[in-house]
């Protein structure tokens, strides 16, 4: 009886925690298209979550290509095809490793901040003094941190795929042999505008989850700094859970021929 | 003559605790009131009603006859000019300079100009007896009892009908406690403003307030003019203003 109950209590809580999310959301999106905007903190954001982030997401990226291109080398070789590693560099990137690696290093770098910086300001009743000041939390905090990550993730993972594709190819012209003059014709040749549109659609969308995670857990932390700790940590988790979830719905959504 | 604020019967819980029982309350204009009481008898609640950011569970609250009980959206945001409210712990925007913080009401609130809301800024502060050369610095590089004062200049800089003061001396040493009292008692006298506070440091209560309510266990169990306080024959309150540890009030405390 009681094992079944504590089933129920999860379920519940499950839902709840659902609904509050999505009526979290839908507020935040309706705020988006009423006044007041507030077009400087929106362009601060985008200097927080996507300028800021070029160095990690580049680094990232780099290493991601230049890993993919030497498994592939490697697995290939085994049936001598070999010869279509650029190819297949060149897709996994920017279809899948793009968008999710970027995605993935922004829900550490950036919901985490988000959720540290709006529970803080929950907890110091900071929020409520804007409240009293005539001044819309949703619209003042949550919009442009939602709008910044919306607009600035397609170009960072514009950035990561053409980084990533370099690191496949100095890996594969420095230390697997290819020509460097075919290995860039050969991914060139094979890319199409759609597979590099998916990659940036997906980016738009993780943009979107990184940002509500952030925003949602730092508004309902509860307590101290340790409620601040725990808003965090929801806040990454969650943000990286979906943006994987959300990850396989869409390639199968973008990509059912 | 209606008063300015007008609670009545006002309930809200927190899933089974049932914090504010059945308040009611009127503050007149021009008036200064103080609600005493204990930690976790609802005095934060009642303010945070009244502002509508929590929602009463039942009764209602009306200001300048207009019920406010379920106020929202951008008719919360025009009724909220009416106030500026002194937060306990300064509730200070830390990524913003001091002169913003104190203008912020009029710049988002009321589209006043920067520069010129940054003069009403140096000029509030200077009310509150803090010099122009703080206006560029961060919260974070004030002393707690400067932190005070710059919520108290942002809380009267849009020229507030009304100001609540929650905790204001908590905190701080009392010296620091009763130059903000001071402070206080001169803000609401010159600006004409009615004032609700809430307190549990009865030396400030006394200062700043011309009535006292003191609520307890949800409700409000007394209330009279400032110089009956000694005389209330209450016995809560008899106890609260000795603070004594014998008396009908029983902390929960475990042993």
């Amino acid at each position: 009886m009681n094992f079944l109950a504590s089933i129920g209590r999860v379920f519940l809580s499950f839902l709840a925690g659902t609904g509050r999310l999505s009526v979290f959301a839908g507020q935040a999106v309706s705020h988006i298209v009423r006044p007041p905007f507030y077009l400087p903190l929106v362009g601060q954001q985008m200097l927080r979550i996507g300028y800021f982030s070029l160095p990690v997401v580049g680094l990232t990226a780099f290493f991601t290509g230049a890993v993919l291109c030497l498994q592939i080398f490697i697995g290939g070789n085994r049936y001598g095809a070999e010869v279509f590693v650029p190819q297949i560099v060149v897709l996994g990137i920017v279809r899948e490793l793009g968008p999710v690696i970027a995605g993935l290093m922004l829900a550490g770098r950036v919901s985490a901040a988000i959720a540290a910086e709006i529970g803080t300001m929950r907890v110091t009743e900071q929020i409520d003094a804007l409240t009293t000041l005539s001044t819309n939390p949703m619209k003042y905090l949550v919009v442009p941190r939602l709008v910044a990550a919306v607009i600035s993730l397609p170009f960072l993972v514009a950035v990561a795929d053409s980084i990533g594709v370099l690191g496949g190819y100095v890996v594969g012209t420095q230390s697997l042999g290819f020509n460097g003059a075919v290995y860039m014709k050969n991914t060139m040749d094979f890319v199409t505008n759609g597979d590099i549109l998916s990659g940036l659609i997906k980016a738009g969308a993780f943009g979107f989850i990184i940002a509500l995670m952030g925003c949602y857990h730092g508004f309902n932390s509860k307590g101290g700094a340790q409620g601040v700790g725990a808003a965090t940590t929801s806040a990454v988790v969650s943000a990286s859970i979906l943006i994987l979830a959300a990850n396989y719905l869409m390639t199968s959504l973008l990509f059912s021929e | 003559m209606t008063a300015k604020i007008v609670i009545q019967g006002v309930e809200k819980s927190f899933g089974p605790k049932r914090v504010l029982d059945g308040v009611d309350l009127a503050v007149n204009k021009g008036e200064s009131v103080v609600i005493i009481g204990g930690s976790g008898s609802g005095k934060s609640v009642t303010l945070k009603c009244i502002l509508g950011i929590l929602r009463a569970d039942a009764g209602t609250i009306t200001v300048d006859g207009e019920d406010v009980t379920h106020i929202r959206g951008s008719k919360r945001d025009t009724y909220l000019r009416k106030f500026g409210m002194l937060f306990q712990g300064g509730a200070l925007f830390d990524s913003l300079p001091v002169w913003e913080n104190v203008a912020f009401g009029l710049i988002q609130g009321r589209g006043v100009k920067r520069g010129e809301a940054r003069d009403i800024a140096i000029d509030k502060l200077a009310k509150v007896g803090l010099g122009s050369e703080v206006a560029n610095l961060s919260p974070a590089e004030l002393s707690g009892g400067m932190q005070k004062r710059v919520g108290l200049a942002r809380a009267i800089a849009a020229d507030p009908e009304i100001i609540f003061f929650d905790e204001p001396t908590t905190g701080l040493d009392p010296i620091m406690a009763d130059v903000i009292n001071d402070l206080i008692a001169s803000t609401v006298k010159d600006l004409g403003v009615t004032a609700l506070s809430i307190t549990h440091d009865m030396a400030s209560a006394r200062k700043i307030s011309n009535r006292i309510a003191m609520l307890y266990k949800g409700r409000i169990i007394w209330e009279g003019p400032t110089e009956n306080i000694d005389s209330s024959g209450n016995p809560y309150v008899d106890q609260f203003i000795k603070g004594s540890a014998e008396g009908p009030i029983k902390m929960e405390v475990r042993r």
